[in-house]
This record gives C-alpha cells, structure tokens and sequence, in this order.
C-alpha cells in the first residue's frame, strides 16, 4: 500500500461544480487534445474552469500531466488536492495513485492487471479496458493509440454529466474537414462513454452541471491574447529569436498580421502574389541581442515594435537595454519568464525575472515593468505597453509567466473601444521644427521629464547624433560630471513619473485586517482564494496585487499599514520583497515572503499554510 | 551648445549641386581622429560622394558600432539623423531602422574589430537578410580605439607596434560575403578617393546590402614597417585590375558606351557599373572566379580593390516581405488595428 501525498488534516470536499482532477499522461501520444476537449466542454456548459499544462522539456516519451479545476465560484487557481485522477501513465502509476485525495477515485486502463501493493482503500479504482477497445475497434496503429485518449474522454463524459451535445460539437469543429477522423474520435468516445454507464454509477457525486457563469468570456492563453494587443496596439516591426515559452506569442502575431494586416493594392487581381502589400515586418534574429536591436531601430525610426523572449533571452539583450535607457528609445519587451537559472526547467513556470528586468543593463538603469495577471490583462497591457513606451521614450517590460503565457484561462471577452487614439509621446514633425528656433535632443523636457525627440527623414533641423556614449541635454559628447549628471538625474525622475501612467495596483479589503497580503502576476487567483480562507480561519486579510513598476505611494502605504505583511511570489530571493524594499524605502523585514518556486503554478493552500505557520510563529 | 564644427571661411565660390548646396552641407563636425588616420580620408570620400549625387541630407541616415571608424558619421552630414550604436550592434539597428523606414538612404560605419569580431554573427546575417544600405567597413587590422591589439583581420606574420607578430588567420569579409549570399562586395583603399568616390556611389545605388571594406590605415598604431595595413604596404601591394567605373542612370544617356568588351551591369534604379581592364576570364557575377581570383592574390601578398562581386539579381528584405513602398512608420494607425466588429469576430474562436 503506498503512502499519500495528500495533506490528511486539510480537509478535502468534492461538490457539484467543486472538484479538481488531475490527468497523467505520456507526452507525444496525442493526449493534449482530449484534455482539452474536456475542459472546452465544461467552460461551454458556462462552468468556471481552469486547465494547466504541466508538461517536460521533450518532444516523446516523458510523464505530462493536465489539470483540470472546476469551481463555480471561480476559484480556478491550481487545487492539489484531486478528486478524480486519469492515471495513463505507468511510469508515474505510484505518484499518481498517491496523489488522489481520501475518497477520491482513480481511473485507469485495465487491459494490464495494476500491482495490488499500489492499491489504497480510500480510494476507488476504475478500470476500464481501453488499450483492449481500441485494439478490437481500430485498425491503423496510430489510431489505436491516439483513440485512446478520446476512449477515456468518453468515459469522463460519463462520470462527469458532460454534455454530450458540447462535446459532439467541439468534435464536429475541431475535424469539420477530416471526416474520417471525426468519425474514430466520435465512436472512440461512444466506447468509453458507454463503458462507464455500464459499469460505474454515473454520474459521480461531484461532477458538471450547466450554469451560466462564462457566457461573456472566453477561452484564451496570455501568448495569443498578448499577440492581439500588439495587433491592435499597431505594432509593425518585430525583431524575436524563438523560445519556450515565450515562441507562440510572435508565432500569433505572424498569424493575426497574415490575416488582418494585408492591404490589398489597388486594380490588382484578387489572389494574385502581388495582390497585397503587408503592413508589418516580422524579422526572426539570429538571437536576442539582434532581436532587440532591430527592435531598437526600429523604435528610434518611429515604429511600434516590441519582442518577445524569455529569461535567457533577457540576460543576452542588457547590453542594449541598457543603449535604449540612455538614449531614450521606446521598446516593448515581452518576457514570459520560465524557470531559470540558466536554461533552468524551459516547461516549467516561475516569476524570477523581476530583479533583472527592473534593473537590466550596467550602470544606473531602471526600467518601467508591467505584470498582467491573465490573458485579459495581457491584451489590455500590451495596448497601454506601447504607449507607456512611447510616452516615456523608454523600454517597457510585459512580464507574463508560463502559466498565463501556454494556459488557456477563462476571462471576459476582450473589449476594444473603436476611439481609442495611442499615444505616441511627444514626436516633433517638420512643422513644430520649424517654429523653433534650434533643436536640443534632450533639453526641453515636459512635466514628466521627457524631452520631445525627432525621427529620422525630420527636417535637417532635426538631425542629431544618438549616443549611448556620455551625452549632455544637448545631445552632444560630454565628460563633464555636471553635465553628464543632469541627464541621468533627468531619467530617473522620468522613471519615478511613470508611476501614474501605468496600471494601479488592485486592492481588496476586509474590516478590520491586520494582515496584508501582496501578490503579482499569476498568483493573483491563488492569493485571492487564500484571503477567502484565511477569513473562514478568522485571519482578515488585506489583499494588493501590484500591476507595475515603478510603485505608487500606496504600495509603500499599503505595507506599513499592516502588522503582517506577505509578499507572495514565485521565486526564490523574494524579488518583488526586495523591489518593493529598495524603491519604497520600507524595511524588508517588514514584509514576510512567501516562496513558491517549484515550477508549478501557485496554490491558495501553499499560502495559507505559509501564512498562518508565520503568524503563529509571531504569536 | 553645440559639438565642434568646421570653422566656414568663405573661400572662392564652392560648386554646388543640383539641390544648390555645396560640399560643406556635406560636412558634419570637427573630426577628433588622430591626424592623418585613414578613417578621415574616408570621411572626406563619402561627403563628396553624397555632395556629388545630391542626395538631400535629410533623406540620408547613418549608422555605426562603436570604434574609431564608428565615431566618423558625426563627422559627415550633419542634417542626417545618426545613431552611434553598441559595439558590434550596427547591423541589427540598421535592420530595425530600415524595416520602420525603407524610403531612406542608409550608411553604415563600422571597424573590423566591430564588424569582425564581437558583430561578425550579425554582419552574416546582414548579409543573408540583404538589407538595403551601404556597408563601409574601414578596415585597419588593429583596435584603435582601445589602442592597438591585433584585430580579426590582421594577417598572420603582420607585425604590432611592439614587433610581436599575429599567429592566427585572418578573417576576409569579402570572402565571409561570398559565402554569405552577400550581393555586392567591393574592396578599396583610403588613400584612393578615386577608386572610393565611384565603389560608394555604386554603393548606394545597389537595391540591398553593399559591403565596401576600405584598407583605412591606422597611423597611431598599424602603419609601421611589418604591418600589412598601413599606408605603404597598401601603396606597394594593391592591385587595381578591376577598374569600375559608376554611371549614374541619368548620365546614361549622355556618355557614349564603351567602346572596348569591358563587362557592363545594369543596376536596378538603371545605373550602370562598368568593369575595365579586367583580367581574362573575371566575372564579377561567378562567385567562385571572384573567390578563386580574391585568393590568389592574397596568397601572392596582393590585395585586390574594386567591385570584386556583384549579384544583379538582387533581393532585398523589403521585397522578400512584400511590404508597402511606404516607411511602415508612416502606415497610419486606422490601418493597422482591425477596430471592434473583428476583434469579436476573433474571439468566436475562443469560445
Ligand atoms: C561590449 C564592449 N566590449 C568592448 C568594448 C571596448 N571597445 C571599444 S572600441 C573596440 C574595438 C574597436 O575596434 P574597431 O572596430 O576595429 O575600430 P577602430 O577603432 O579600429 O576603428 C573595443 C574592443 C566596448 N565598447 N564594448
Ligand atoms: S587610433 Fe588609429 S584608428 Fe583611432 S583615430 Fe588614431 S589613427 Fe585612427
Ligand atoms: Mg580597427
């Protein structure tokens, strides 16, 4: 009998639209999509759901796993405590087995006996025959494994109350123009489907029942919904070096600029190659110090341009940042962190990136950080990014994570507002040269310390040499300390002034909390549940989750408010603790963090133990 | 407060060009080089150049890496907008810069320790990408900037200013271009503005990448007795058989064509390039003549100048994208973002 690694004193429930399941599988055998069929399904029955993506560095062969939450409160962070576990994998048979909370049940393939020293009595095993159906019902051998994914789908159709309809369309849409293969997948699910009304109790005592919680959201990942922003934003030129997980995002760039970035030419025949010129240019780099290169050309030149890229990437491109800082180019830089260091674990999500980021580059550099917690604030965030950018002549990072980046989250549809006019910053044309008596690069700056800039093909009045050499207002060489020092002084007043420009952060209070709790990112659900049941504990806690860098005043307010203060993140040097420390002033011992740095997204239940073990520790 | 610039003593009347100005809006500031570095000779070549061809200032944009070559865009034009890049960055910069604006004149200035060494992964691939500017690479063996350690091209057995000799191969941009899909390589000496003035103009006239590396002495640090780049191992050793000539298209009309079998290659805008005393059997179009014929010489101690590759057939990044005529920096925002009606259309998708 194999040990749990279940938590015994926390008690575990299952409910209707309450539940959690954990699907094992060996990757590269066409598991992702029956995955996903089935948490399409449920977000189509209006359920609030999540599916996460724990999958290895490796194209075959090595153990994945998918999570599916339902909780129709919307409480759709990472459970770890599963009810139903899809355990398809024998090399990871014995974790899994472990992993089921008491009570729960384990659905497994039958065609080869299970060891009996797995077993557990707290949990219910099903077994169903599935590699046996798919050998006496499909003939080709691809098809006998690929089926049995959808196999076992059916079967949690069954156990689950899934609507059968919902999934027929999904199937329907998902091979309208494969007909053959719509017909395995739809007799694949009839067998599993049919298999467990005849042997099980369907439906189990948790499972799916329609609601209408989702009817005004979609289903998206932060890659392609960050990709839309940049469409939208009028990003043209992109300069990107490929990385997981940060490749889907200019790969769905490309695709939305393919389709609605293409003007046609005038009296030109429909079809023909030459029919339309492409408003856009996206240049795959030799790596990402090109990559961010081209991005600052490109910006200097008075296009909006961004890239996309992860850690690695980050730590190739300081050398330029640092160049785009000191000059004041606007650039936009996506980072969907990974875990690091190094080439680190390339699947696996983390927040370590926060530090390098807000300082990256030698010398004194600070730069503008905007941290979107889910898709929905991806697209939002890409728009305000480009403007940020541009309004402050200086580079802005995204900083998105793996699990926003390849997850598919529920959020409210996108909303785009038809007079929305961006914010180019202040450019001058030839006009506005001509009205001036001479032009300084960086002399006249406004009330947030930007000084108007030209771009090249201005008015030779315009023209100056950009340097990231030692530069005074002028624009010209300087070694004079008193000269050098007023621009630099200059950008970190700049930097300071960009506080109010970006994304405030979002606070959520109880009466009478003493405890606060601050979190960034994708932790945000997670550390929103946690408060919930800390409450239920008697714990009221105050909730801040910053949406940027640099801080507003209420961050600094917000810890010395509280008795406790949590800072909650994912890694491991409490990076977000020790920015909040430098730039707000306040002691870091005023804050305690919390760490989660696995690679796995955050769960509400590793904070409430975090926190209440801290605040019985103090007591 | 402005950078040193030329004192104007008003000479005699200056020639102007066809836009009415004269060699002095060509000008940039005071050069702050050592005196007699070859990168100056270069300045004055490409001031002349643009002056020549009356290529209004503001349409013109340079750029550079870090280095003392890459210092000399502020010594020219100074209505053009300039950007004095990272070392070893030129290349990404320019392709960013021109992929937002293609409707301008590009040059870049750089040195073979910038272009050779630390940037020598992107110049490859500026190569490859064909992005349309004008390439000068000012070529003197050494760091000058950081005061004379041996660069990437410097040849082995040439000698340093303490006498120490280089022992590793030397690179050849000219034949990293060959193999590179470059489509117009071309080889000069600083000291030469006759050969200089005529390769820049074929230069800027080419539709994509033109490389020209220019032998640009250094005097403070490679031009003593054992360098193979200084002033007089180039005036010994350089050899001219592939005499060009630059035809603008609008001069075409008016200069009778040559009379003898010199090779002649029309260039996209209709300039034309004109290969005299070519030695028997060169075809500046066969990559492995060029190559074959680079090596030679190079094994005899020879440096061959003048248009040595020219690819007629050239694409650039542009037309491989299929992009507008138009800088996509002047595409206006109602054309770039699909409005409302299609991002709900989008997100059916999503559902
Ligand atoms: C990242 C980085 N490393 C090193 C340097 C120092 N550095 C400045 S110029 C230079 C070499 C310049 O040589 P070259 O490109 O041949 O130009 P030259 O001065 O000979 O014209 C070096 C190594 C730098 N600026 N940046
Ligand atoms: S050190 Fe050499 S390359 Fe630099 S300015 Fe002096 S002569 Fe020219
Ligand atoms: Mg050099």
């Amino acid at each position: 009998m194999t040990t749990t690694n279940v938590d015994e004193t926390r008690a575990v429930h299952a409910a209707v639209n309450d539940f959690a399941m954990k699907l094992a599988n060996v990757n590269g055998t066409g598991s992702a999509s029956a995955n996903s069929l089935l948490m399409q399904a449920i977000f189509r029955m209006g359920v609030p759901v999540s599916g996460k993506n724990l999958f290895p560095s490796n194209i075959q062969g090595l153990p994945t796993w998918y999570e599916i939450r339902v909780n129709k409160s919307g409480y759709t962070a990472r459970a770890l405590d599963y009810n139903l576990m899809v355990a398809m994998n024998s090399q990871t048979y014995a974790e899994d087995i472990a992993d089921v909370a008491p009570g729960g049940y384990l659905l497994y393939d039958s065609s080869w006996p299970l060891d009996p020293d797995m077993l557990r009595d707290d949990v219910t095993f099903l077994g169903v025959p599935l590699a046996k159906m798919c050998l006496d019902n499909f003939t080709s051998p691809r098809e006998r494994v690929l089926m049995k994914n959808i196999a076992y789908a059916g079967v949690l159709v069954a156990l689950l109350d899934i609507d059968l309809e919902v999934i027929a369309t999904l199937l329907d849409e998902s091979y309208s123009r494969n007909e053959k293969l719509l017909a395995s997948n739809q007799k694949a699910l009839r067998l599993g489907y049919d298999y467990a009304q005849e042997h099980f109790t369907c439906p189990l005592e948790f499972h799916v029942s329609p609601m209408d919680e989702t009817t005004h959201s979609i289903l998206i990942d932060g890659n392609t919904a960050s990709a839309l922003g940049c469409l939208y934003a009028g990003a043209t030129v992109t300069g990107w070096y490929p990385i997981t997980p940060a490749t889907a995002l200019m790969d769905n760039f490309a695709a939305f600029c393919a389709k609605f970035r293409r003007e046609p030419v005038d009296g030109a025949v429909p079809g023909a190659p030459d029919s339309y010129r492409n408003n856009y240019l996206i240049l795959q780099a030799e790596d990402e110090i090109a990559a961010i290169g081209m991005v600052l050309g490109a910006g200097w030149s008075g296009a909006r341009t961004f890239t996309s890229t992860s850690g690695p990437g980050i730590s190739l491109m300081s050398e330029l940042l640092g160049l785009a800082y000191y000059t004041e180019i606007p650039a936009v830089i996506f980072d969907v962190q990974r875990t690091g260091p190094s080439t680190g674990m390339p699947t696996r999500t983390q927040q370590s990136d926060i530090l390098l980021c807000a300082y990256a580059s030698h010398g004194d550099t600070k730069h503008i950080l905007l941290f979107p917690a889910n898709p929905g604030e991806c697209f939002d965030f890409a728009v305000k990014s480009f403007d940020v950018a541009e309004r402050f002549q200086t580079p802005v990072f995204v900083l998105l994570d793996l699990d926003i980046g390849m997850n598919d989250w529920v959020v409210p549809e996108l909303t785009w507002d038809d007079d929305f006019v961006p914010d180019r910053g202040p450019v001058l044309d030839d006009q506005d040269l001509a009205e001036m008596a001479e032009f300084f690069r960086y002399a006249n700056a406004d009330e947030n310390f930007v000084a108007a800039r030209t771009v090249p093909g201005s008015d030779e009045k315009g023209a100056y040499f950009i340097r990231g050499s030692g530069h005074n207002k002028f624009g010209t060489y300087t070694e004079i300390p008193a000269e050098y020092q007023e621009v630099v002084d200059r950008l970190k007043n700049k930097h300071a002034s960009a506080a109010s420009y970006v994304p405030a952060p979002v606070v959520i209070r109880r009466e009478g909390a003493t405890v606060g709790l601050i979190t960034l990112g994708s932790c945000d659900l997670a550390v929103r549940e946690a408060a919930d049941l800390l409450s239920d504990q008697g714990v009221a806690a105050d909730f801040m989750r910053v949406r940027a860098f640099p801080f507003v005043e209420e961050v600094r307010r917000f810890v010395e408010e509280h008795e406790h203060c949590f800072v909650i993140e994912q890694n491991r040097d409490g990076q977000l603790r020790s920015l909040i420390s430098i730039e707000t002033g306040v002691a870091i011992e005023k804050m305690h963090p919390v760490l989660y740095y696995g690679g796995f997204p955050l769960s509400a239940h590793q904070v409430v133990t975090s926190v209440t073990e801290t605040l019985e520790k103090s007591r | 407060m402005k950078s040193p610039t030329k004192p104007i003593i008003p000479l005699a009347v200056l020639p102007k060009n066809e836009l009415g100005l004269t060699v002095r809006d060509y000008e940039g500031a005071m050069s702050t080089l050592c005196a007699g570095c070859g990168h100056d000779s270069v300045t004055a070549a490409i001031t002349q150049m643009f002056f020549e061809i009356s290529m209004p200032p503001r349409d013109i944009v340079k750029l550079s890496g870090i280095g003392c070559s890459s210092k000399t865009p502020t010594y020219f034009v100074r209505g053009a907008h300039g950007f004095n890049s990272a070392h070893g960055r030129m290349a990404p910069i320019a392709t960013g810069a021109n992929a937002a604006n293609r409707e301008l004149t590009m040059i870049g200035i750089s040195g073979d320790g910038d272009s050779l060494s630390i940037g020598m992964g992107h110049l490859a691939h500026l190569m490859r990408r064909n992005v349309n500017m004008l390439y000068v690479l000012e070529n003197n063996g050494v760091y000058g900037l950081t005061k004379g350690q041996f660069s990437a091209s410097a040849d082995i057995g040439s000698r340093s200013k303490r006498g120490v000799a280089n022992v590793v191969a030397p690179i050849d941009p000219i034949l990293l271009g060959l193999s590179m899909g470059a489509t117009f390589l071309a080889r000069s000496f600083s000291g030469d503005k006759a050969q200089l003035i005529p390769l820049l103009k074929a230069g800027v006239a080419h539709r994509g990448l033109a490389i020209i590396d220019v032998i640009s002495p250094c005097v403070t640090f490679n031009d003593h007795e054992g360098s193979t780049k200084s002033y007089r191992f180039m005036r010994e050793h350089e050899i001219k058989e592939i005499e060009t000539d630059f035809v603008p298209w609008e001069q075409e009309i008016a200069m009778p064509r040559s009379k003898d079998d010199a090779k002649e290659i029309t260039m996209h805008d209709g300039s034309t390039v004109r290969f005299r005393s070519v030695p028997e059997g060169y075809d500046p179009r066969d990559r492995q003549k060029v190559e074959d014929y680079i090596r030679e010489h190079r094994e005899r101690g020879e440096v061959a100048t003048g248009l040595l590759y020219l690819n007629e057939d050239s694409i650039e990044v542009h037309e491989l994208n299929n992009t507008p005529d138009v800088a996509l920096a002047k595409v206006p925002f109602e054309k770039l973002c699909p409005g409302s009606a299609v991002l709900a259309k989008i997100q059916e998708s999503f559902r």
